[in-house]
């Protein structure tokens, strides 16, 4: 495990623009209020974590970041998200635009049912104007499997259904399906926890990797997770977010009670 | 002293035992029961009609009212029928199975469409012929026609198309459309390149049961197009034709002098015709059910 190198801290100008910036972000799924006037600064480049006990409004919030949420008709939300400094809730902005760019990994690894190749490429071909040459294409798969780890152990067998991947490759193939079409953020929806414990090492370090080049906005239920594989901690209850700060802070000296008695197990 | 062992059936027990033997050979005997018609049919037809197969009853048009002669020009023109009706009811219900499946919201316009569906699935089939009359041959004026047939028998198959391809498209996982909607896919993307692909083996049951359903329905084409004998092959889907299960009907029923095969040759030919469509679609699922991988 690659724990070593995860202590290096990344040196990014302080004012740089956030990847994501909530400000007042209060939703509801019908008449039930899910989040609470959450204000919430994302830096970039960075792994950022989200801790809370189920029902705290964590996946509500990572999936307001692309409005799939309004997917469900019955939600209604307040507020804004910006992105890279714009508000993906404006009236401008395209829903599939938003997706594209800020891209998201689930729980349960979900390739499609097409070859390896092409689910790296679905993507891409979902948003291109005209269909790319065939050398630009095997660039950008060979380029998107290099990204996750995943080229030498596919390279062999691309036109192989994904759905017969190992469920870590899987994932690995499902993070790298959104790197062709450029995405500034990736939202991942406790993306380990159908995995074994090797693979969702090998997946971390991947995560791991991938900061940097991404602003990573990660969910987890799994508090060792949160406190190995993140840059910067949020720990959210009843719909609020209750504290933010680099997760070695977190874990060390919570500011707030709640955190503590969360972090040490009273509840959740 | 023999101590009995405690798990040793009861007396109770074994009465239970018994019944339960009981229900068991009592249902098998009753489901075996069941292939005496089945296999009862199918032997009747093979000793009977067989003899009237030859290369002429296929290839020669009926004469004498069809005691002599062939079924050319009513297997011909139940090929036509068919091949119209599916025409016709395969995209509309495939096209009402996407809205269903994939637009449709759980609201009263849902619901309504939904047992509409159903109480068309119940109409029997006569009054179908009635509505194609009104609607098709009179309203529209498409006259007495393979048109008009064929409309009628697409109004009676849609219901189990919409049904056979809603329920394959349901039956593809939801956890592939959110990753499509996740990568920015439209609904219309998800459904052209995910949903549809993996939903073949549901419209593919729904051509054949429309197939079944057209070769063998009587009621709804003997009013709007099909006709007791014709000796052209039609030319047009304006034109009148012969259908094999009419000419069933009239060789069995209309017709005296006809000899004693010829309607049980037509019989047999008909549910050849039904039964290897069968046989053709259940092939096909199989081999689409052995490349899913989910």
């Amino acid at each position: 495990m690659a724990l070593h190198s995860r202590t290096t801290i990344l040196s990014l100008p302080a004012n740089a623009t956030p990847a994501i910036e909530i400000v007042d972000l209060s939703l509801w799924y019908g008449k039930f209020q899910a989040l609470h006037d959450v204000d919430l600064v994302i830096r970039s480049g960075i792994v950022t974590a989200m801790i809370g006990p189920s029902g705290c409004g964590k996946s509500t919030l990572l999936r307001s970041c692309n409005r799939i949420n309004e997917r469900l008709g019955y939600v209604t939300t307040t507020g804004t998200i910006k992105v890279l400094g714009h508000n993906i809730y404006d009236e401008e902005a395209s829903r599939m635009q938003v997706r594209r760019q800020v891209g998201m990994v689930f729980q349960r690894p979900n390739p499609l049912p097409l070859s390896i190749r092409d689910n790296v490429l679905f993507g891409h071909r979902l948003h291109a104007v005209r269909r790319s040459s065939r050398a630009d294409e095997e660039g950008m798969v060979e380029q998107a499997l290099r990204e996750v780890l995943l080229w030498d152990r596919v390279k062999d067998r691309l036109d192989r259904k994904a759905t017969a991947l190992s469920l870590e490759e899987q994932q690995k193939l499902c993070i790298a399906r959104l790197l062709p079409t450029k995405p500034s953020v990736l939202l991942m929806d406790e993306p380990c926890s159908a995995l074994d414990p090797e693979a969702t090492s090998a997946v971390e370090d991947l995560i791991w990797d991938l900061r940097g080049n991404y602003s990573i906005l990660i969910v987890t239920h799994n508090m060792a997770q949160a406190r190995r594989a993140s840059d910067e901690c949020v720990f959210m209850l009843m719909g609020h977010v209750v504290e933010h700060t680099a997760t070695e802070r977190m874990f060390v000296a919570p500011k707030k009670q709640e955190t503590s008695d969360y972090i040490e197990g009273r509840f959740g | 002293m023999t101590s009995t062992s405690p798990f040793a059936a009861t007396a109770h027990e074994g009465t239970k035992l018994a019944v339960q033997q009981v229900a068991r050979f009592g249902f098998l005997a009753i489901t075996l029961l069941l292939l005496i018609p089945a296999i009862g049919i199918l032997a009747v037809l093979v000793i009977e009609g067989a003899p009237g197969f030859s290369l002429e009853f296929f290839l020669d048009k009926p004469r004498d009212n069809g005691a002599a002669g062939g079924i050319a020009t009513a297997l011909v023109g139940t090929v036509w029928l068919t091949a119209c009706a599916l025409a016709l009811a395969l995209p509309l219900g495939v096209a009402a199975a996407i809205y269903l499946s994939e637009y449709a919201r759980d609201n009263w316009l849902t619901r309504t469409i939904n047992v509409a569906i159903v109480n068309l699935a119940g109409v029997p089939s006569i009054v179908h012929a009635l509505f194609g009359v009104g609607a098709f041959v009179h309203f529209l004026h498409f006259g007495k026609s393979i048109l008009a047939a064929s409309c009628t028998l697409a109004v009676m198959t849609l219901p189990v198309v919409i049904v056979a391809t809603r329920e394959s498209m349901q039956a593809v996982p939801k956890a592939f459309r959110e990753a499509c909607w996740n990568m920015g896919a439209t609904r219309w993307q998800t459904i052209w390149r995910i949903v549809l692909p993996n939903s073949g083996s549901g419209i593919l049951t729904g051509l054949i049961l429309v197939v079944c359903r057209a070769v063998g329905e009587t009621a709804p084409i003997m009013f709007t197009g099909a006709v007791f004998l014709r000796q052209q092959f039609p030319s047009g889907i304006f034109d009148k034709t012969m259908a094999l299960s009419l000419h069933l009907f009239t060789v069995s029923t209309q017709v005296t002098n006809v000899p004693r095969h010829v309607p049980f040759a037509v019989a047999l030919t008909l549910i050849l015709v039904v039964l290897s469509m069968n046989a053709l679609a259940i092939w096909f699922r199989m081999r689409l059910r052995g490349r899913k991988k989910w």
